[in-house]
């Protein structure tokens, strides 16, 4: 039976996960960093405050936020986390995650074409142009894993994969779980895809399509963000870090270690690589498309 | 003793490296080529025994293949030391594009051409065909340097081009072989070795899409060692830029050793009954290459390319008669010996119209009978043999490789064979009458007189080529019917 | 056993897609050694335990000449040919990937249709060999230096050596040396090769290399 606990683990601790990343970056440049609550603060400060809109935008421009944050959090009734199943499974269900995402996206580049500022519309072209490439590479890499474990259902799906798929089919696994990696840097925004502290619009691609949202929207922004990046994490846990011993809360606590050294691990990715030149991300999207059509190959 | 024919060439090519001496170099290339010849017609005599466990043996074919390769060798040798006495250690004109160019060392020119010898003579007398592709790549290695001899862009680029494409054509070869050894392998695990021997007595026994597919391969990886046509791109380049000694032993020697690779395995099929299988793919490769050849002989405005072009006919001549089975094979066999002899004789005879005439047009030379009277008439009497007239040696098995289609009763095979023959012919003889008639230009006439040697030694394999069309010894007639035998 | 030997395919088809993606000749030559040490540990897992002296040595001094001897010829012909560190592909490097996950796709479809006989294989036997002398292949024929070149070469002998040791074909000792030589010379040769070009050409460009042609009447 479907579970509360997973929804409600990502919406408290998802600003938290993204708060750990900084920290790690900021230790590892030798600064102290903001607290760990901070993105929680900014979010509550956003909120309190009133959005400003530009005459020449439509009402798309105000839905585009919205749609993000449901669509993302819909998506995350899917996703079960440690030892709890999702709200919700049914057979192909990964597919729904994948067109949720797809679907915030979309209202996203829209809500940016619609205010006809030129650096938007050519972040919006990057990253439609980057997402037709890790969208397959999704695919493929749930595909691969639906056909190593026999489930076609996110939740029993993560729930079979064990120590014991690892033991005789690692090679398979870790190129599934290459294809998720670069997928979830990609699809979030982080390094050596995009930089999300970068401050030259020129060079951003999913922070300039968000330029012109203030208030609630841009918190909503944010949150869906952090939602997004608590979702793919969730899933590489669940495949890199296979902890079953059948009590559910020692199973969750063992996921958030998890989270926790995924954070630290992106963190020490993005200290340690610069972002790559945008012609070569297409190509780095690629090779995870490869990987995972090695998977499933396999 | 079949140890010493391959160990004489490689030992004496080592050393060549390390002879300071000009003089004592070439005699030792002499004298390594005359003991290799000595050896290989003693073979005749005395069946040599087996070597190490039956790798090393000679067969007819094999048998054939390296006197050939010894016979030519020692006049390549002769020609050679002429033909350095008269390059010196000298900066050269290049006459093509005017620049000054240098010669590779002579130490590692005779040591390459000594290696070289051991490589085709290891080719020939391997019966293992693991051994064989080995001594086929270490072929390639040792003749890439003759081919830079001359160190100028052109040579380096048609070295560059050999190595390349030929060592990508034997890695093909090899996966060709790793194929075989695969199809040789029993259900219980048992398997037969690679022995040509063992291979075709247990020939039934062959997976047979495998050892289909390991035909293809080494069939297209020693085609392209051989220059069947697509593969033969690299063959017109190394041909016209290695010097003339080269190329001499690269179109007369090289690409038999290359085709005694895809004889061995035709052996093979023909004793597991695939020769229809092998005999359609041997035949479409030798039509295609003889048509290619056919096309760029028609107006080639280098005649060194041209008689590379026409080694890739007579590759798909020898393709096309052993396809062909029964008197063919004969003929194919025979006119291996025919094609060598007289394609180095061209050769050579080219290397001495370069050396006065300065040119590779055959518009820029006129008069040849005049200016060179022996290597005009050799030139002459050497491009109607090629061509295939009467009565000299590549008639007699041209003809006979017909006769074998007609009496198969493969009408359409002859028509298209006879049909490039003639294009072929109308296309050489043209340049050559006119290079050898004609008034010659002033500053050729007054060229320094060369070495007699550069005119003898072609002159003898012409004798060598007269001879193979008026009289067959009856000792070489049994030994090409043995080795015709092997191959269906 | 098997796990490790599917470890050892799935990083040779990686290697594989490195050199494709590779933008910088160090790298490219660094894949080719990797290649080379992943065979001679390919070659000793398929003995399946049954381990002899010479079919240990054999597999290490395949290993020690593929994957430390020919490169560091390689490195040294990179350096005095002093050769542009870029690759300089004749076609972008996503086509190039998307050209060898076509080689994949094909090796794939040619493994399932060559069975090997005899004795029952991992799946990705054959398909990573065939596909990593794809790769050389389509190297050779989509690079324009003359090294990649030869890299390209090598990864196709990879290729087969990696076949051979896949069927577990136990080929006479005296071959397997011979064949190494042949490697190894081939190398060495074009290695020679290459600073000539350099020297005459001022570069290492081979589609420079077109003066060759047949000028017909």
């Amino acid at each position: 039976m479907g579970s509360l606990i997973p929804l409600i683990v990502a919406a408290a601790l998802a600003p938290l996960m993204q708060a750990l990343i900084i920290r790690t970056k900021s230790v590892m440049a030798g600064r102290i960093g903001p607290p760990l609550m901070q993105p929680y603060r900014d979010l509550l400060k956003l909120a309190r405050k009133g959005a400003v809109y530009s005459h020449t935008t439509s009402w798309i421009f105000q839905l585009g936020p919205a749609i993000g944050l449901a669509s993302v959090l819909l998506a995350l009734t899917l996703i079960p986390f440690g030892g709890f199943a999702a709200l919700s499974a049914f057979p192909g269900d990964f597919v729904l995650v994948v067109y949720l995402m797809a679907l915030g996206r979309f209202f996203t580049v829209a809500a940016a074409l619609d205010t006809g500022s030129s650096f938007e519309g050519m972040g919006a072209s990057r990253e439609v142009t980057f997402s037709a490439f890790a969208e397959p590479a999704l695919f493929l890499a749930f595909a691969a894993l639906a056909r190593q474990t026999g489930q076609l259902s996110l939740s029993p799906l993560l729930a079979a994969i064990s120590a014991r798929t690892w033991a005789h089919a690692a090679p398979m696994l870790s190129l599934a779980l290459g294809a998720l990696l670069i997928v979830f840097m990609a699809e979030n925004a982080r390094i050596p895809v995009d930089d999300p502290t970068t401050h030259l619009e020129l060079t951003m691609i999913h922070e300039v399509m968000v330029l012109d949202h203030s208030g609630p929207d841009l918190a909503m922004i944010e949150y869906g963000a952090a939602l997004k990046l608590w979702l793919f994490a969730a899933i590489i846990i669940g495949v890199a870090f296979p902890w079953h011993c059948g009590h559910r809360w020692i199973d969750a606590s063992a996921g958030l270690l998890g989270m926790l050294m995924l954070a630290i691990a992106a963190g020490l990715v993005e200290s340690s690589m610069a972002r790559l030149r945008l012609l070569r991300v297409p190509q780095l999207l690629l090779v995870a498309i490869v990987l995972s059509a090695l998977a499933l190959a396999f | 003793m079949i140890k010493l024919l391959v160990l004489i060439p490689a030992c004496t090519g080592i050393a060549a490296f390390f002879i300071a001496s000009d003089r004592v170099r070439r005699v030792l290339l002499i004298s390594a080529a005359l003991a290799q010849t000595v050896l290989s017609f003693a073979a005749w005599v005395v069946q040599p025994a087996p070597a190490l466990g039956g790798w090393l043996a000679e067969d007819a074919l094999g048998r054939l293949i390296e006197t050939l390769t010894s016979v030519l060798f020692l006049a390549a040798a002769v020609y050679a030391v002429a033909y350095l006495r008269e390059e010196r250690h000298q900066a050269h004109n290049d006459f093509e594009e005017g620049f000054i160019f240098s010669n590779a060392r002579e130490a590692n020119f005779t040591g390459c051409l000594l290696l070289f010898l051991a490589a085709m003579t290891l080719v020939a007398v391997s019966q293992q065909l693991a051994l064989l592709w080995v001594a086929v790549e270490a072929t390639t290695l040792a003749s890439a340097p003759l081919i830079y001899f001359h160190r100028h862009h052109r040579s380096l680029e048609a070295a560059w081009k050999y190595l390349l494409i030929c060592s990508v054509g034997i890695a093909l070869a090899l996966l060709g072989i790793f194929f075989l050894a695969i199809a040789a392998t029993n259900e219980d695990g048992s398997t037969i070795s690679l022995m040509v021997q063992d291979l075709r007595l247990n020939a039934h026994l062959l997976n047979v899409p495998w050892f289909k597919a390991a035909f293809v391969l080494l069939l297209v990886g020693y085609g392209t060692k051989m220059g069947l046509a697509p593969f033969h791109t690299w063959l017109p380049d190394a041909h016209s830029e290695a010097p003339s000694v080269a190329s001499a032993l690269l179109s007369g020697a090289l690409l038999n050793c290359a085709f005694l690779g895809i004889l061995r395995v035709q052996e093979i099929c023909v004793a597991g009954g695939l020769a229809r299988f092998s005999d359609r793919l041997l035949l479409i490769f030798g039509l295609l290459s003889m048509a290619v050849a056919a096309v760029f002989i028609s107006g080639q405005t280098d005649y060194k390319r041209m008689l590379a072009y026409s080694s890739v006919e007579h590759m798909g001549i020898l393709a096309v008669g052993v396809s062909l089975g029964g008197a063919a094979v004969f003929g194919a066999v025979l006119h291996m010996i025919n094609h060598s002899l007289t394609k180095a004789m061209l050769f050579l005879v080219a290397g001495n119209l370069l050396a006065v005439y300065r040119t590779k047009n055959p518009g820029g030379i006129r008069g040849a009978l005049s200016v060179l009277p022996a290597s005009g008439v050799l030139w002459l009497l050497g491009l109607f043999a090629i061509t295939g007239s009467p009565p000299f040696g590549p008639f007699l098995s041209e003809f006979t490789i017909l006769k074998g289609a007609l009496d198969q009763g493969k009408t359409l095979v002859a028509i298209a064979y006879l049909a490039i023959l003639a294009v072929i012919l109308a296309a050489m003889a043209a340049p050559a009458l006119a290079m050898a008639q004609g008034r010659p230009s002033e500053d050729v006439t007054a060229a320094p007189s060369r070495s007699i040697a550069l005119s003898v030694v072609p002159a003898m394999l012409g004798v060598g080529v007269l001879v193979m069309g008026i009289y067959l010894p009856p000792v070489l007639t049994r030994v090409l019917r043995q080795a015709a035998h092997l191959l269906g | 056993m098997s796990q490790l030997i599917n470890s050892i395919l799935v990083f040779l088809v990686l290697t594989g897609f490195m050199l494709l993606s590779s933008s910088r000749l160090a790298a490219c030559i660094r894949a080719i050694a990797i290649q080379g040490v992943l065979l001679g540990v390919l070659a000793i897992a398929m003995q399946d335990g049954r381990l002899s002296t010479v079919g240990v040595l054999l597999p290490l001094i395949t290993a020690a000449v593929k994957g430390l001897v020919l490169p560091w010829l390689l490195f040294r012909a990179m350096r005095e040919a002093d050769a542009v560190r870029e690759v300089e592909p004749l076609i972008s490097y996503n086509l190039s990937i998307m050209t060898g996950a076509a080689a994949l796709a094909l090796s794939l479809w040619l493994g399932q249709r060559l069975q090997l006989p005899s004795h029952a294989s991992p799946p990705l036997q054959v398909p990573a060999a065939f596909f990593t002398s794809l790769v050389g292949v389509i190297v050779i024929v989509s690079r324009r230096k003359a090294l990649t070149q030869v890299l390209g070469y090598l990864a196709l002998e990879n290729g087969v050596y990696a076949f051979g040791a896949a069927a577990a074909l136990r080929l006479p000792v005296l071959v397997e040396l011979g064949i190494l030589l042949d490697v190894f010379a081939g190398v060495f040769v074009m290695g020679i090769a290459i600073f000539h070009i350099s020297r005459e050409f001022d570069h290492i460009d081979t589609d420079k290399l077109a003066a060759l042609t047949d000028r017909l009447r």
